[in-house]
């Protein structure tokens, strides 16, 4: 499952990694005609929309890519850099570049191409760049305030708009397709005779046209990667068809005041719940977040038994059967959830023969265990919590 | 001989692909300005060392000053670009030294401009966290607001302005 910076690709392979793609990336830029300013500023003033094509078309592949690997489960979409916005430095910084774009022919990525094949403006253009850059760096303390205004963090466009992802996406390539027939009904008004767009057939124009809506129209009704196997393992849970193995509170307690060293108690409760009492050495994780790479060194070992406990049996068999879909194995859920525990361990009770000829054992275990159990609880709460190792985030952006 | 573009939609879809490999390996999207930004970092490290340990935009850069600031991701994926669009202007026959300007603009005012322009992009980028590639493309593929609003403010003032700078680019000796 990708990404693979920071798990299997080490800081320093990255940067081959780097290097790999920014060839492909230079490449791919050149070939699209993206070393010639005119050509670039075309797109502004009607006679060449090759930058919005090839822009467009770029993006929603992009876009797409990201979210068909992301629901097929081999993207962990959440590992992923999301720019962070801040608002109005980025209004601002896109207007200053809007005019930069007009008046240098070039944005940093084109100029640089351009300069790859000898184009004198475009090493111009870089030079300008550091210098912009430098000014802004000696600037820096006179602006500081107002860069670090508006921070909103890595927000998601359609979560901005208050959309669904699919309806964005579907929205976003709808309007890629109506762009690309109106700035080449427009291009070949304006420059009648040298519109790129006459270089290519008409049919070509509309099978670009038509494999994009049936992408969009595929984003639409794509189900996100989590939600698709939330939804299966909670069915699995109701139905009871795929049941995973069950653990009794008895058994349970033995282990925990046998202090078994394989087994690890996974509280899928809320976290209130959990405050309020909880088994000692377990760990509280929602449902939602087993999915997240910070539990696979808790969940990974075979030999340890992960023992799910909830609310209810469904609760508890619904994050279990999502344990062993996310390919982890050797999971049990404690039967009758944590209420079950509860009851039968934890509260003290006065003895009821039952009829059965251990029942005097068992009441004398359990007595045992209850009190057991709290001084374990109790040593836990003096040598206090330990903290989990943070994970490494993937730095991005320009 | 010269060759012809790639049909844009083609080359739209490849550049995407791309972008979607970086992603996919890496995590990250493309970008372009934060190497200039490191080129920077670096120069003045290495000319004022004494400004860039105390300066506040250089420091977080600095750091510790054991790794230089040009070990960067961005650089290294830049320096790609370069080679790239050498190989791409070799095999297609485009590489030439040549300024190219409008057809009513002197080489000296196209550098001028172009230079200035350059300048506005290394200060846009600063405070958009990005340009074209890292804020705008890049930011749009991983459905990021920020990148929207950059690549909108970008082009939707590129489309206000255009008018302003029309003498830089149309005129009647356009030999298209």
């Amino acid at each position: 499952m990708g990404p693979f910076v920071p798990d299997l690709i080490s800081d320093q392979l990255n940067l081959v990694v780097a290097l790999v793609f920014g060839i492909a990336f230079g490449f791919v830029l050149e070939q699209a005609g993206f070393s010639s300013s005119r050509r670039l500023v075309g797109v502004f003033y009607g006679y060449d929309f090759t930058v919005l094509r090839v822009f467009f078309t770029a993006a929603v592949t992009a876009m797409a890519g990201v979210l068909l690997l992301g629901s097929a489960g081999l993207l962990d979409t959440d590992a992923i850099f999301v720019n962070p916005m801040w608002l109005w430095p980025a209004v601002v910084g896109g207007i200053i570049m809007g005019i930069g774009f007009v008046i240098g022919g070039y944005c940093p990525g084109t100029s640089v191409c351009a300069a790859a094949i000898g184009k004198v403006d475009a090493m111009f253009f870089v030079a300008g760049g550091l210098l912009g850059v430098f000014g802004f760096a000696e600037a820096y303390p006179l602006v500081k305030t107002f860069n670090d205004s508006s921070a909103l963090g890595p927000v998601k466009v359609f979560a901005s708009l208050g959309i669904a992802q699919g309806t964005f996406a579907f929205l976003l390539v709808a309007a890629a397709v109506a762009a690309f027939a109106a700035t080449t009904w427009i291009e070949r008004r304006v420059a009648p005779a040298s519109a790129p767009s006459l270089r290519f057939s008409r049919r070509s124009h509309v099978l670009a046209g038509a494999l994009l809506l049936v992408l969009g129209s595929v984003l639409l009704v794509l189900p996100d990667y989590r939600s698709r196997l939330l939804a299966r393992a909670s069915q699995g849970a109701a139905a009871g068809a795929l049941s995973v193995p069950v653990m009794t509170a008895d058994e349970l307690a033995f282990r925990i005041v046998d202090h078994e060293p394989n087994v690890r108690i996974v509280d899928v409760r809320s976290p209130q719940a959990f405050a309020v009492r909880s088994l000692p050495g377990s760990v509280n994780v929602a449902t939602r977040d087993l999915f997240n790479k910070e539990w696979s060194a808790t969940l990974s070992p075979r030999h340890v038994r992960k023992v799910v406990v909830g609310d209810t049996d469904e609760q508890a068999r619904t994050a279990g059967l999502l344990i062993r879909d996310l390919g982890y194995e050797n999971v049990a859920v404690l039967e009758g959830g944590f209420p079950a525990f509860e009851k039968t361990i934890l509260t003290a009770a006065p003895f009821v023969p039952a009829g059965g000829r251990w029942d005097a054992d068992v009441y004398k275990f359990r007595e045992d265990a209850r009190a057991e159990i709290a001084r374990i609880a109790e040593r836990a709460k003096q040598a206090g919590q330990k903290q989990p190792k943070k994970e490494k985030k993937i730095q991005g952006g320009c | 001989m010269k060759r012809d573009m790639m049909n844009p939609y083609l080359a739209g879809f490849f550049l995407g692909l791309v972008l979607l490999g970086t992603i996919f390996v890496t995590g990250r999207g493309l970008g372009a300005s934060g190497a200039v930004k490191s080129l920077v970092v670096a120069a003045v490290a290495d000319a004022a060392p004494a400004h860039a340990a105390s300066a506040p935009f250089y420091k977080p850069y600095v750091g510790t000053g054991k790794d230089s600031p040009l070990k960067s991701w961005l650089v290294f994926e830049v320096a790609g670009v370069l080679i790239g669009a050498f190989v791409s202007g070799l095999v297609s026959d485009r590489l030439k030294i040549v300024t190219e300007a409008g057809p009513r603009v002197a080489p000296r005012m196209r550098w001028a401009f172009a230079l200035a322009g350059g300048a506005l992009f290394g200060i846009g980028a600063q405070f958009a966290r990005g340009c074209t590639s890292g804020a705008a493309l890049s930011g749009m593929a991983v459905l990021s607001t920020a990148g929207f609003v950059t690549m909108l403010a970008i082009f939707g003032t590129g489309y206000a302005f255009a008018w302003f700078g029309r003498g830089l680019w149309l005129g009647a000796k356009a030999e298209r």
